[in-house]
């Protein structure tokens, strides 16, 4: 009799706080879920990217390294690669300074016109891609310019230039604007104080802009089909090789993407962090 | 001097102004304007493929929906069903990150942001391989009995919205994230202490407060997914193909410029009315 009852009493507790601490963890175990759904085809791409493939890289074959070691071992891949750093590098330059000097007007003065403006900017982030991208190429056709390099870097300026004025102006505004008078009270000009506060103060949102402008760009896949012509860029190599599968080294190029940018972001943070104390 | 001072004072914002708009008139508004003459082009009576002149025949648009009412109607329905999705996904995940994540906030953050760094093709390809006949998936699944022999899970519908769930997935997170952050955990806390039980406290001050980024994350998520057909072309099948399929061959394999073009501005229209009413609706105005 009293051991039937001591093996039960104990058990309701502990099925009550494992439901109590179920109850209590449930979004954390949701959020651990949507993690793995998240990362699972960044992980698969990763392990593929070992694979001793050949030419279609379907199915486990064994461990290799040798995609890592010739990461440009399959044809055209480097071309590619080259092709999107080289956009964008570019497009990410000319829009960091035309969004940055339109987040600065939208962001600090008040004229007529602004919320034109305003409107101006959001329109092509509310259009869809194809829609940018099929206008962009059929004026190009009109004007009897062949798509090509330069077509895209002008395709990706003009969807870059939103995100960056986004970017911007959400730094602008978080500022605080007794710096700058307490600069102007210290006798600066305001060049100086544009020079030696704001704009320092403003950096860290237009270098996240820039980050975020080279990313798109180098992601683009539809705006950048409509307007490369015969250009092979990353995104299109990988989406022309699909059908027939994809060589493994596009997986090493696209981990070592993933890796290289997991780091910029890091040491940003560790940068920032490091600044904040010495302040 | 003074009055040259205001003067440039005033003109200073324009001055910003203009390089990028010029920049944006000329490459955004000017191709929009040309997309829509193109619109109501038709062939030239004995000219070659491709070549089309004005003759403002509006009724392009009316046949061009008609012919292809299903591709529209799959698009909507398509990035309703993905957007729908991301937000269930989405806010228990930002709002961990928000709440419970502590000191690992920041690293959460970076790691919703990194997938974008692969390859956007890429990871739907590893999709295409993962969910294949030979993938880690459908194997199991078949062994279990939990779908038939025949089912295959590329190649579907289901596919294509999944796989546009998981595109647009950060999209849909950050503003949440943004917006829940705001919060004032003591709001939570003094609807806790009038006695609301964690459900209530959820639904009338949570929520509420997150709207803003519900707001913000689906538009993000909507717009591009309703023009999206890199996921239709990779995932789907003939059956699942939407606007932007069809926009794409227009151009590329046809070479009807006018069907693509009308196309491409009833997409646009039928998202800029959906999402105006939409952010009516929400109202939060304060988007831009």
């Amino acid at each position: 009799m009293t051991k039937v009852k001591d093996a039960t009493i104990p058990t309701i507790p502990v099925q009550a706080r494992l439901s109590r601490w179920f109850g209590r963890n449930l979004i954390r175990i949701y959020a651990f879920f949507g993690f793995t759904y998240l990362f699972i085809p960044v992980a698969y791409t990763f392990a593929f990217s070992f694979n001793d493939s050949g030419k279609s890289n379907l199915i486990w074959k064994g461990f290799t390294l040798k995609n890592w070691q010739n990461p440009c071992g399959a044809p055209e891949i480097c071309t590619a690669l080259g092709n999107s750093i080289k956009i964008g590098l570019i497009a990410t330059i000319f829009s960091t300074i035309l969004g940055t000097m339109i987040a600065f007007a939208i962001g600090r003065y008040a004229f007529k016109g602004r919320s034109t403006s305003n409107l101006l900017i959001f329109l092509p982030m509310a259009t869809p891609e194809i829609v940018l991208g099929a206008s962009l190429l059929s004026l190009f056709l009109v004007f009897q310019i062949n798509p090509g390099f330069w077509p895209t870097v002008i395709a990706h300026v003009v969807f870059c230039v939103s995100f960056v004025v986004v970017t911007v102006k959400a730094r602008i505004a978080s500022l605080d604007p007794r710096l700058e008078q307490a600069a102007m009270d210290l006798y600066a000009n305001e060049f100086q104080t544009f020079r030696r506060v704001t704009l320092p103060l403003v950096a860290p949102g237009i270098a996240a802009a820039a980050l975020l402008a080279f990313s798109l760009s180098f992601d683009d896949f539809i705006i950048t089909n409509f307007n490369s012509g015969t250009l092979t860029t990353f995104p299109k190599f990988v989406y022309v090789s699909a059908a027939r599968g994809i060589p493994a080294q596009a997986n090493v190029i696209g981990s070592a993407m993933f890796f290289l940018a997991l780091a910029i972001v890091i040491a940003g943070q560790l940068i920032s962090k490091k600044t904040k104390v010495t302040k | 001097m003074r009055m040259s001072k205001t003067l440039s004072k005033v003109k200073l914002p324009y001055l910003l102004l203009l390089p990028g708009f010029l920049f944006l008139f000329t490459f955004f508004i000017l191709p929009i304007l040309n997309l829509a003459q193109t619109s109501t082009q038709t062939p030239i009576a004995g000219g070659d493929t491709g070549e089309y002149e004005q003759t403002l025949r509006f009724a392009n648009y009316i046949d061009a929906f008609i012919e292809n009412r299903e591709q529209f109607a799959r698009s909507f329905i398509f990035a309703i069903c993905a957007t729908l999705l991301a937000l269930a996904i989405a806010y228990p995940l930002a709002y961990a990150i928000a709440f419970k994540a502590g000191r690992f906030k920041n690293i959460l953050l970076v790691l919703i942001i990194a997938p974008f760094f692969t390859s956007f093709l890429l990871r739907t390809v590893a999709w295409k391989q993962i969910l294949g006949e030979e993938g880690f998936v459908v194997p199991p699944l078949r062994t279990f009995g939990i779908i038939s022999e025949s089912t295959t899970l590329t190649s579907t519908s289901f596919a294509v919205v999944l796989g546009m769930t998981y595109n647009f997935l950060p999209f849909m997170t950050l503003p949440l994230y943004a917006s829940l952050e705001r919060i004032d955990p003591r709001t939570m806390e003094a609807s806790g202490d009038l006695y609301a039980n964690g459900i209530t406290t959820f639904r009338r001050v949570t929520l509420p407060l997150s709207m803003p980024g519900v707001v913000a994350g689906t538009l993000l998520t909507f717009i591009p997914a309703a023009g999206d057909y890199v996921n239709a072309a990779i995932l789907g099948n003939p059956n699942s193909k939407m606007l932007g399929n069809v926009i794409e061959s227009r151009f590329f394999k046809i070479v009807d410029y006018p069907t693509a073009a009308a196309l491409s501005f009833t997409l646009m229209a039928a998202i800029l009315i959906l999402v105006t009413l939409y952010i009516r609706k929400a109202g939060t105005e304060e988007l831009v």
